[in-house]
């Protein structure tokens, strides 16, 4: 154990002291090369400009570079293996494809993302904005807040053994030792597995990531809520409104901008929901998902990097809209 | 209306509602994150047949124990005495007990119970047993008698010290720090000095390459995964090693992880106060020297979110450690292994309560100790997604 934490510890060394090494290195050699000279008359030749004109793209140069092999280069070449076979070496034209929009497994999984797409973003939004709401008007609110965002912290393998524990499911005879069967014998009801039953279980599934997201939304939410000026609110009260029609009224739609990009931030998690699913169920039961399946291909028989990519592909149409909706908003916002 | 003719009422009822919802949702949060910790402390023959919220509270417990045999027993006022006791004294009650498992409250505990051959046993409280013959003994196997227990709440961390030698978490939790680390501060150097060149210099093509950042901030990771093992494997085979590495995994973060770090660290650079930069570069200093000694020390609040944001992210990951790093002891993460116990384990709770507890620790202290640094960097971040 005490070789292996050494080893580590040098493993953190060298991986950090390449990266600082590149910048002082290339800071040291810009100096030293592109150095002021003194001309043939005595005078400083200033190379500064020069200097400037190259220290961008010192700057730059390993971001660009790790840009470019880990993200912009493998988005052609998966569209290129998308069109061969399942060693990515023989053309196959639309082959994937149309195996793609037949394969039932395929399109179970299609029908399963877009469930998740509609339910997890719509009820974490729901449920972030009430915590938000009702924590700003008590005491304890700091609290509350603290304990629905700390899913966040836990990673999805973690909420999952958490909630297994949860769905866990013993026979009608025996104690329940999962909340959810003892919660439901307690009210003189039949315990499940709940993960197994189908179309159903996507629900229970679901259930985790709304539980770690809904953090994440009041969070984001609260920040919003407290910008809309209190003025306005106390206007609308002596107006006569209640406070319910001062939320839905005022509250929600001086927020409706931060409440899409809550919503759409969450849209592209579901979207790649994969951890979940593998830990839960594996995709059994009806449960599959674009990213699982995609996964599974990639190691299926050996791996079929053609159908992978394809499925992959799919996943990132999905993701195309909220690509150009971003871009559009920064411009906007640089404009202004 | 009621509320004009009884406001205080109102009032007192509508604000009651409000704390009794959110009490509400915040138990339906902390329940289940509740139910694992204190699980993970049970002992594990309790945990597998009760459920977390009995853990306070005495239960009764099913189980028999074995007398002593034949030559064991001694000569005490013309009788055979055989004497011994089931359990360690005071680790649980004894309620009642019986031969015949079918009617295990058939005596209670203290109360004789007569042998078919006519010799008296006894059980009592405290696990310790009495058995009188007159005749000596002639059984060779221990003669098994079951009872009733009452078992008090006990706690231990024994489930923690198994899974983290005898699972392989320990391991694991050294192999989770040696990703961790190097893929949270590889980036955020890097992104830093790319940020900077976003924010503060003047180069062609400066507008379109932080679009195409913006961009790439939302691709996901799968559209990745199968170029990038595919040349993992050939650089992999090229060297003669395996294609998966710890090198490898830091270089896939740092990939992932830099858009997202060059995002929020140009934002924040770019309100720092123009006059400041300025002034610097009047009085002689060059932009690494702005950079180094002025712009990273005023950056440290963006830097510490990113930082913490990489971290969580990197440490709960799953997908990329599958791809990239291989499932031997020496390389597989927690999430990984995690994963691999819900399968080979799936039924001993009190290996995955514990392991799931030790997995999810050190994310609980970054957070609550540097809530307010996650929380900054969430908000600004929020375009990403994950």
């Amino acid at each position: 154990m005490i070789a292996q934490l050494l080893d580590a510890v040098f493993a953190v060394f060298f991986g950090v002291g390449a990266c600082f090494f590149y910048f002082i290195g290339s800071h040291f050699v810009l100096e030293r090369f592109f150095a002021d000279s003194k001309g043939a008359n005595g005078e400083v030749i200033s190379r500064e400009s020069l200097r400037n004109l190259l220290r961008p793209w010192i700057f730059l140069l390993p971001a660009v570079f790790m840009l470019f092999i880990y993200l912009v280069y493998p988005v052609f070449e998966t569209l290129r293996l998308s069109f061969h076979d399942f060693t990515g070496e023989r053309f196959v034209g639309f082959r994937n494809y149309h195996w793609a929009v037949q394969d039932p497994e395929l399109l179970q999984a299609i029908g399963n993302n877009a469930m998740w797409l509609v339910v997890v973003p719509t009820l974490s939004v729901f449920f972030g904005l009430l915590v938000a709401v009702l924590a700003d008007r008590v005491w304890w609110g700091g609290f509350a807040k603290s304990m629905i965002f700390m899913p966040m912290a836990i990673s999805f393998v973690g909420a999952s053994v958490i909630w297994k524990f949860v769905y866990d499911f013993r026979g009608a005879d025996s104690e329940q030792i999962g909340s959810l069967n003892a919660l439901v014998m307690f009210f003189g009801g039949e315990p499940e597995a709940w993960i197994t039953i189908p179309f159903w279980n996507n629900f229970f599934l679901m259930i985790i990531l709304i539980w770690i997201q809904t953090g994440f939304a009041m969070v984001i939410l609260s920040a919003a809520l407290r910008g809309v000026p209190e003025e306005t609110l106390e206007a609308a009260r002596i107006d006569g409104a209640n406070e319910i029609q001062v939320f839905l009224k005022i509250m929600v739609p001086q927020i409706m901008g931060t409440i899409l990009v809550v919503w759409t931030t969450i849209t592209i998690i579901v979207l790649k929901i994969f951890d979940i699913v593998l830990a839960m169920t594996n995709g059994q039961w009806g449960t599959e998902v674009l990213a699982n399946m995609m996964f599974d291909w990639m190691f299926r028989g050996g791996g079929d990097s053609g159908r992978g990519s394809t499925i992959a592909l799919f996943i990132m149409i999905a993701v195309v809209p909220v690509m150009i909706w971003n871009i559009r908003r920064f411009r906007s916002e640089e404009e202004s | 209306m009621m509320s004009h003719r009884i406001p205080l009422l109102n009032l007192s009822v509508g604000r009651l509602l409000v704390h009794l919802s959110l009490l509400m949702l915040v138990t339906v949060w902390v329940l289940p994150s509740m139910g694992l910790l204190i699980s993970s402390f049970r002992d594990k023959d309790q945990l597998a047949i009760t459920g977390w919220w009995t853990a306070f509270t005495t239960t009764s417990q099913n189980a028999f124990g074995r007398t002593g045999v034949a030559g064991e027993e001694v000569l005490q006022d013309g009788k055979y005495v055989l004497t011994g006791s089931f359990f360690e004294a005071g680790s649980k009650t004894i309620q009642s007990y019986n031969t015949n498992f079918r009617k295990l409250d058939a005596y209670r505990s203290g109360e004789p119970m007569t042998m078919k051959d006519g010799s008296l046993f006894t059980l009592h409280a405290d696990g310790s047993y009495v058995w009188k013959s007159e005749k000596p003994f002639k059984h060779k196997r221990g003669k098994r008698i079951f009872y009733v227990a009452k078992v008090p709440p006990t706690f231990s961390l024994d489930n923690y010290l198994e899974v983290l030698s005898a699972e392989g978490i320990g391991q694991s939790f050294v192999n989770t720090f040696v990703v961790t680390i190097p893929a949270t501060i590889i980036p955020i150097t890097i992104a830093a000095f790319a940020a900077y060149a976003f924010a503060w210099m003047r180069f062609p093509g400066r507008q379109f390459l932080f679009v195409v950042v913006v961009g790439l901030l939302v691709v996901p990771l799968q559209m990745s995964l199968i170029p990038l093992l595919r040349m993992y494997n050939d650089i992999g085979a090229f060297f003669g090693v395996s294609g998966k590495s710890y090198p490898g995994i830091w270089l896939a973060h740092t990939g992932f992880g830099l858009p997202l770090a060059i995002y929020l660290l140009r934002n924040y650079m770019g309100t720092l106060p123009k006059e400041i930069i300025e002034s610097a570069r009047i009085d002689g200093a060059n932009h690494f020297q702005i950079f180094t000694r002025l712009v990273v020390p005023l950056s440290v609040p963006a830097l510490a979110s990113f930082t913490i944001l990489q971290f969580l992210w990197v440490w709960n990951d799953l997908l990329v450690a599958l791809v990239f790093l291989g499932k031997s002891d020496d390389q597989i993460v927690l999430t990984s292994k995690m994963r691999e116990l819900l399968g080979s384990r799936g039924d001993n709770w009190e290996i995955l309560t514990s392991s799931a507890f030790i997995s999810i620790v050190v994310p609980l202290i970054v957070f609550f100790a540097l809530q307010r640094y996650f929380v900054r960097g969430l908000v600004a971040g929020s375009v990403k997604g994950g």
